[in-house]
């Protein structure tokens, strides 16, 4: 994928695009944006637009950003910089939970909703990992059911800078540290989103637990849920066919249903 | 120089099997290795040495704050300054600190601080700290948010302090629609405010201001590190035009003495051993330093600190690293004021207890330091002979 910067009202943010045919903004999980194999999948038939989050890679937080709204807004700002009336929005994990807060504000913009092990909800049962007591490579391959797609992903990142790793963290914790990972509110807005919606999760997620998939279920009714056997939470790397293909069909029925699909 | 005693109120009794099982004091080591029959005589114990130390003519006693660990049972330092307040009569009750980011309201310190000044008597030093990293995951605040809710929440309570109230604070984490301290506190224009590091350049940096000249207090360094840390609080401070007083650095760090070298080494041994491989032990570098906490390039040195210095400590490297003051008395108060003379401190805060170190040598340890090593550190020029015929 090749590296753009777009401004978004005088801040200009990196991004990785590929691809041409409609619009997919993904928001990344909790490393950052990466080719993995949902993008690259997903690059083969539609625009794909991975923005680094604020706060992420190779930004500082801004000070303005206190919290998950302000990351939201901050997105929002970005949709309108992308000259698509709508966008087929996703988002894994911490991006997930950013894509859940646009959607419960207006989904206007939006064609279609897609949310992988997403963040966000009060966790239904009690995650067996820390996200900020991930160490080292243990910490990656915690991420990972497969340990063979671990040792890739791990020979993938061997040379990433470790400043790029702090800063994620250090981003993540702005938006994520109390309640860990998620919002006291979120589940109360969540029957807002009016749009065609994917919900996928990995049953072996350590970090964000399947169990979770329930209130999102729970309170976007329409929603087409998949839960992956033998899946961690790094479902895009994990199950990158897959979803790909899930969303793929999510976002042709999205358009064929007119491009105000609600 | 001033002389203190400065305590940790460890749980001596750790369980230390249990604390390799989780390798960890902090925070994720179970609760259930605090025996609550063990601890009240622990607490009783710990505030009876520091009345002693009071009785035996110590500038100050010392106290501080940490949460979920066997390394201090202080997680409320003012409760236990409290408690001196009325049962010591001339020490300086020194907390250091209270940590500003974990609380939600700042102005609660501001006034427990006032309360204890009046009923010290005016005998209070506070000291701000920020709380070591483990504590944002105990305390559920976020880390990337502590240097702005430190700054923020000092400004508020030295305001508060000298201000007449009531009067509007709105800070970008601290909003009050009516600021009006009832007690204002005794001390004027405030109790000192002392600020204990490990040797942050900004930290330094920030006690140097003209404005505040604060006491900077250097903790559990090499010795390297503490005269590094000093010379760079004095050079900031000739930055501003003016010499750094004596009285503006303070260094802690754990002292013994015995009838004789190698006694005192024999006895201090297997608790300073513990107190640095077992107490200061954190499951991960991630507790330690948790995200944001500070900014990337310090996060980067420190973990390389933190993993060069992986090896177990031995009483030996502590003391040829300079961590700790152990020996008999001559040799203690040589120790120091030969450090004295080149760091120039003016306060000198000897942790006289540490760890599993039990009563009988604590007591042992403070009596023997408060008789043959505090005096010639208190008075200058003084010769042996001078204390013996005085005692």
């Amino acid at each position: 994928m090749r590296e753009v910067v777009q401004d978004v009202r005088g801040t200009p943010v990196r991004m990785l695009e590929e691809g041409t045919g409609p619009t997919v903004l993904m928001l990344h999980g909790i490393d950052g944006p990466s080719a993995d194999p949902l993008n690259v999948e997903l690059a083969k038939t539609h625009r794909v637009i991975v923005p680094e989050l604020p706060g992420f890679c190779h930004s500082g937080i801004p000070d303005w950003m206190m919290g998950i709204s302000d990351a939201a807004y901050f997105v929002m700002d970005l949709m309108a910089t992308l000259g698509e009336p709508k966008i087929h929005l996703a988002g894994h994990s911490i991006g997930g939970w950013i894509a859940a807060e646009i959607a419960t504000r207006c989904t206007h913009d939006l064609a279609s909703l897609t949310l992988l092990a997403p963040a966000g909800v009060m966790p239904v049962e009690a995650p067996q990992q820390d996200v900020f007591l991930l160490t080292g490579d243990a910490g990656v391959r915690q991420l990972f059911h497969d340990q063979k797609l671990a040792d890739a992903e791990l020979l993938r990142r061997a040379d990433d800078l470790l400043d790029i790793t702090l800063q994620n963290r250090a981003g993540l914790a702005r938006l994520a540290w109390t309640p860990r990972m998620a919002s006291v509110t979120l589940a109360q807005w969540l029957h807002r989103i009016d749009v065609p919606t994917l919900i996928a999760w990995g049953e072996n997620d350590k970090i964000l637990p399947f169990a979770n998939h329930k209130t999102f279920t729970a309170e976007i009714a329409h929603a087409k849920f998949v839960g992956f056997p033998a899946c961690g939470h790094a479902i895009t790397h994990e199950r990158g066919m897959e979803v790909a293909r899930l969303m793929s069909a999510l976002m042709g029925n999205a358009h064929s249903r007119s491009s105000g699909a609600k | 120089m001033q002389v203190y005693f400065f305590h940790l109120m460890p749980y001596g009794e750790l369980d230390l099997a249990k604390s390799d099982e989780y390798n960890s004091a902090w925070v994720t080591i179970p609760n259930d290795c605090f025996d609550p029959a063990v601890g009240t005589k622990l607490y009783n114990r710990y505030i009876g040495e520091l009345e002693l130390a009071d009785q035996l003519g110590f500038d100050g006693v010392c106290v501080n704050e940490h949460h979920q660990t066997a390394y201090g049972l202080m997680p409320a330092p003012n409760l236990i300054a409290a408690a001196l307040a009325r049962t010591t009569k001339n020490a300086k009750i020194c907390i250091l600190g209270r940590a500003l980011p974990l609380v939600n309201n700042p102005m609660m310190i501001a006034e427990e601080f006032a309360m204890l000044d009046h009923m010290s008597g005016g005998r209070i030093i506070t000291g701000f700290v920020r709380g070591i990293g483990s504590e944002y995951f105990s305390n559920s605040v976020n880390p990337t948010f502590s240097h702005e809710r430190y700054y923020e929440a000092h400004e508020l309570i030295l305001k508060a302090w000298t201000e007449t109230g009531p009067f509007r604070y709105q800070g970008k984490h601290y909003q009050f629609d009516y600021v009006n301290m009832w007690p204002r506190p005794l001390q004027r224009p405030h109790p000192p405010v002392w600020i204990p590091s490990q040797g942050s350049m900004e930290t330094i940096v920030w006690c140097a201001a003209p404005e505040r000249k604060y006491t900077y207090l250097q903790t559990f360094s090499p010795y390297p590190v503490a005269l590094k840390a000093f010379n760079a609080y004095k050079e900031e401070a000739r930055k501003h035009g003016y010499e750094a007083s004596p009285d503006q650095m303070g260094w802690a760090i754990p002292t013994y003495v015995a009838e004789t070298d190698e006694i005192a080494m024999r006895e201090l041994q297997p608790h300073v051993e513990t107190f640095f491989n077992k107490f200061l032990r954190f499951p991960s570098i991630e507790m330690r330093l948790p995200p944001g906490y500070s900014s990337i390039a310090s996060t980067k040195s420190l973990m390389e600190l933190k993993f060069k210095n992986r090896t177990s400590s031995t009483l030996e490297t502590l003391i040829k690293n300079g961590m700790i003051l152990v020996g008999s008395p001559q040799t203690v108060r040589e120790k120091i004021l030969a450090c004295q003379k080149e760091m120039g401190f003016g306060h000198l805060m000897a942790m006289l207890q540490v760890a599993s170190l039990p009563a009988e040598l604590t007591e042992k340890n403070i009596r023997l330091f408060a008789s043959e090593v505090m005096p010639y550190l208190q008075q200058p020029g003084l010769q042996p002979a001078e204390i013996k015929a005085s005692a």
